[in-house]
């Protein structure tokens, strides 16, 4: 099966003042059709940027993006026009997403407007139709952002981005802004839509915890480039690369009577501007060597398990002797 | 006289009542309702709730720094130490903050002044409390860094120069520059990433330990109160619902909203196929049920639960629940 | 779904029970007019600007002395049946005087903010939407302009253009422009950061209707005050510019220059001074009333 989304070799770099920011450094992935595939790392490591520049809201500095098996890397005009049809977002913060001074009704329809495939009758009847499909009682019609809260607003957003019918969604933490109670009523409703619509998702996330619940594949990024890729399950049973041991050892259990063994990695993340070559996490690596300061590949350590780090085998060994 | 010792141990820090309500449009916010809580020395006492569920409230009620202008009534009795808090003039008070009690700020980067260096800033709290000259107050506040971390060649830079976990360790410094007994910590590590989360959370974990520090964390996460607290108090709606060791909340959690906040929690060790979130918002502030706060969001609530107010019941020994079915439930058990 | 918490049911007053028709579509120049009809404040004020511009023109039919007949026997007279507001040092009627120079004071006030608002927001949106080039065009031409006190600009523009009524409103006019540019331009920075401006994107907006429909909408709201308030200044600046000879020319009565002669009576007859003082105070303070009530009823956020 050809996968709905390619990405290969992609790269964003920002130039500034101090230097070209490598937001974006060579990144390839594929997703299939009607899956969820979850991008985690901290802040700054471009994960955001990344789901930016694929739905075109950003300009690719270099690399391809294929969508349905066309390369869309450059299109314009019309095509852009009709591709962004068919990828949406949805964003972290339910209160800047939304134009404070348009009310929920002018904000699902202004995507149905601009399409112009409705008109008169048919508009608010489409309107109507998403705003029960995201879960917005009919009287919050005309409610404007600040007189709802974080968990309806997210419903808004998500209307507005599915009003197309897209086939392709980023999700730049949709949950991160919600409490827990909320945080779940918007994730079941992410899940409901993608079965009722086979919707793909690039769900981009500082949590783990959400991420395991939500995707069926994991990227870890670290300051803008991917260190590991695989199944969700498979990661969260045996990460590869140390920068994913750390992270997901970083999390705090809510199981008091097994902590996690945690392993606290020393120091902060490096400026992305002009890094060097090599593995950009070596600075903080308890098993940093000179080798690491080469160019990593992603490489197939297991079938189906990407990583880039030079010691994969090595360490991996010692640890499933230990 | 060592039994009274003890006693006094056993409450360092007791709130007895604690009501806190704001102005707001013409309308009364009821922030804080007859919250009470005791913590012993050297202890942490987790504060868990939502956005809006009076946690910084509580705290900032503690530390009497609740806004001038909107409060409208903070009524309780806070004992610090056997000492009524509330009772204070404002220049006892002043005395007490920062010295005896501190406070850690959720955003590091709006706690620290822009345009000083961080070593003066430390020095700044030590000297205020201290009989020390400038020179050693310096000193103090370079073994201070020293303590959270952070190398003491990097005093003379100003906060701009570090990044954000570097600066809530600054921070940190600060608060516990004076030795404080209690450490208010609001949300402190909620602003940083997980793996500078995990070094923050080791680190104030290691310094309340040498120290022997009694604090209260506020975090909205649960995650973080396994792995920093002893006790837990659950609020809802500026209540607190429940009341508990951290076993008694973790292992047996009585209300219906402590249940449904773990149940709607992604588990990092279960598959599920949906989670369970709890259904509706929390209350208005302004306009809260008459009865059990959370009775038009529970699935047990019945016409008694929305009709008249809940008090705490203890439903074993030390772990309080506002809900009159879990305390039925704890009795019955018991027969 | 017990959903019906009471933070929604609040909402529900203010969209959902309010019948629909009542109020025209939220920012609308019909529903702003319903919101200042609803604001006290606002709609003195708004009564007070128009009362004095009807009486202004229509001044002439129904009082007894013009505003430019000298009558020395009457110089400096004090308040009296007569003369209502008294007489200014050369015996002319105050009271006609004031009527008449509200002709200039006011316009000079709307016409050259209404200039230097309409280029200086209009620049200040394309440079902070735009930057790059643009901006830095734009802005550094500005920051020429801004060098100069406002005041010693204008004097510098109407020496080119000339004395006379409409050279004065140009001189002002152009001089604002500076400021209401930057403004929008920092404004319209902030807006353009936010999310919903690219989410505007995502959905195909064009460049215009975001800039129209999504960025302007929420970076004018502070602005309008602005005009307000730089309307009473304007009337004021135009008063400095009559007193050294460049702006409205004597015999007109523009109320700024009244006050400026009777400057030098202010101890021997206060009443020269306070009539003046007075309308330029109540017109300054109608038009930041009028400000205010505008900008609360363009901003979805203070509905009620």
């Amino acid at each position: 099966m050809a996968a709905l989304l390619e990405v290969k070799n992609l790269k964003k770099y920002f130039p500034t003042n101090k230097g070209v920011v490598h937001a974006v450094d060579d990144v390839s992935f594929r997703l299939d059709a009607g899956k969820t595939m979850g991008v985690v790392g901290e802040s700054g490591c471009g994960k955001s940027t990344l789901g930016r520049t694929i739905i075109h809201l950003q300009n690719s500095t270099d690399g391809q993006i294929l969508f349905a098996g066309e390369d869309v890397t450059h299109v314009k005009g019309k095509e852009l026009k009709k591709l962004r049809e068919n990828m949406q977002i949805i964003f972290q913060d339910p209160y800047s997403s939304l134009n404070p001074r348009m009310s929920v009704h002018d904000t699902i329809v202004e995507p149905l407007i601009l399409s112009g495939k409705f008109k008169g009758p048919a508009l608010e009847k489409e309107a109507d139709r998403l705003m029960d499909m995201v879960g917005i009682e009919s009287r919050l019609r005309g409610a404007y952002p600040h007189e709802m809260d974080g968990g309806r607003r997210q419903r808004v957003g998500i209307g507005r981005a599915l009003a197309l019918n897209p086939k392709f969604i980023v999700c730049d933490e949709p949950v991160s802004a919600l409490d827990v109670s909320i945080q779940a009523q918007v994730l079941n409703l992410l899940m409901d839509l993608q079965d009722e619509f086979n919707l793909t998702y690039m769900f981009v996330t500082h949590d783990l915890s959400v991420v395991r619940h939500i995707s069926d594949s994991i990227c870890v990024m670290y300051l803008g480039q991917l260190v590991e890729t695989c199944d969700t399950k498979e990661l969260f049973e045996c990460q590869l690369h140390p920068y994913s041991k750390a992270l997901l050892s970083a999390i705090p259990s809510t199981d008091i009577h097994h902590p996690t063994k945690r392993i606290v990695i020393k120091g902060e993340i490096i400026s992305p501007i002009d890094p060097k070559p090599g593995c950009r996490f070596a600075a903080r690596c308890p098993h940093a060597c000179e080798r690491c300061h080469q160019p990593q590949q992603l490489e197939e350590v297991t079938p189906g398990h990407y990583v880039a780090c030079c010691r994969v085998r090595e360490l991996n060994e010692a640890f499933s002797r230990t | 006289m060592e039994n009274n010792m003890a006693k006094k141990d056993q409450r360092f820090l007791s709130v007895r009542d604690l009501v806190v309500e704001y102005r707001s449009e013409g309308k009364t916010v009821h922030a804080v309702n007859h919250v009470s809580f005791d913590l012993s020395k050297g202890k942490t006492l987790g504060l868990v709730g939502e956005t809006g569920a009076g946690k910084t409230s509580i705290a900032k009620a503690i530390l009497r720094i609740l806004p001038d202008h909107s409060t409208q009534r903070a009524e309780g009795v806070v004992e610090l130490d056997g000492e009524d808090m509330m009772a204070l003039p404002e220049h006892e008070m002043q005395k007490l903050r920062g010295h005896k009690v501190s406070m850690i700020f959720q955003d590091p980067m709006t706690a620290l002044n822009p345009v000083k260096t961080v070593a003066d800033q430390i020095a700044e709290v030590v000297k205020l409390h201290n009989p020390v000259t400038r020179a050693e107050s310096l000193e103090r506040a370079k073994k201070m860094l020293e303590m959270v971390g952070i190398s003491a060649d990097r005093a003379g830079e100003y906060p701009h120069q570090f990044s954000g976990g570097m600066k809530q360790r600054v921070v940190i410094a600060m608060a516990l520059a004076c030795d404080p007994e209690l450490l208010i910590a609001d949300e402190p590590t909620t602003a940083l990433d997980v793996t500078i989360q995990a070094q923050v959370l080791d680190m104030i974990n290691k310094l309340k330990e040498e120290l022997n520090t009694s604090m209260i964390m506020i975090t909205h996460d649960l995650g973080v109160v396994a792995e920093t607290c002893d006790t837990v108090a659950v609020t809802y709606a500026g209540q607190v619902i429940e009341y508990g060791s951290k076993e008694d909340i973790f292992d047996r959690p009585s209300h219906p909203y402590t249940v449904g906040l773990f149940k709607a929690l992604p588990n990092m060790n279960k598959d599920a196929d949906r989670l369970a979130p709890i259904d509706g918002l929390p209350p208005d502030p302004t306009n809260l049920p008459q009865g059990c706060s959370f009775s038009p969001r529970c699935p047990y609530a019945t016409e008694e639960c929305r009709l008249t107010p809940v008090d705490s019941r203890e439903i074993a020994p030390g772990h309080f629940c506002r809900c009159i079915k879990a305390a039925a439930k704890a009795t019955t058990q018991e027969v | 779904m017990p959903d019906t918490a009471v933070k929604m049911s609040k909402g529900a007053k203010r969209g959902g029970q309010r019948p629909p028709k009542k109020l025209a579509r939220t920012g609308s120049a019909l529903y702003v007019w319903q919101r200042i009809c609803q604001n006290p404040l606002a709609l003195a004020g708004v009564i007070a600007i128009c009362v004095m511009i009807i009486l202004s023109i229509l001044s002439p039919f129904f009082l007894k002395y013009d505003y430019s007949t000298i009558d020395m026997t009457s110089a400096c007279a004090t308040p009296s049946a007569e003369h209502l507001f008294g007489c200014d040092e050369l015996g002319r009627d105050i009271l006609a005087r004031i009527l008449y120079g509200a002709r200039y004071t006011l316009s000079v006030g709307f016409l050259s903010v209404a200039i230097s608002a309409t280029l200086g927001i209009a620049l200040g949106a394309a440079a902070g939407y735009f930057g790059g080039i643009v901006d830095q065009i734009v802005m550094r031409f500005l920051d020429i302009m801004a060098a100069f006190p406002q005041l010693l600009l204008a004097i510098a523009i109407s020496a080119v253009l000339g004395t006379g009524f409409d050279k004065c409103i140009y001189a002002l006019g152009i001089s604002g422009i500076p400021h209401f540019a930057r403004m929008m331009r920092a404004n319209i920075l902030t807006i353009r950061g936010q999310e919903f401006v690219e989410a505007a994107t995502s959905i195909n907006c064009s460049k215009l209707r975001i800039i129209l429909r999504h960025v302007i909408p929420n970076a004018i709201a502070p602005l309008i005050v602005e005009v307000s308030m730089s309307i009473a200044g304007a009337g004021l600046a135009a008063s400095s510019l009559s007193f050294i000879g460049l702006g409205v020319q004597p015999p007109a009565p523009e109320w700024g220059a009244m006050l400026a002669s009777a400057r030098n009576y202010i101890r021997l007859y206060p009443h020269m001074i306070m009539f003046p003082g007075l309308f330029i105070m109540i017109s300054v303070l109608s038009f930041n009333l009028i400000g205010d009530a505008i900008r609360d009823a363009l901003d979805p956020k203070l509905k009620d």
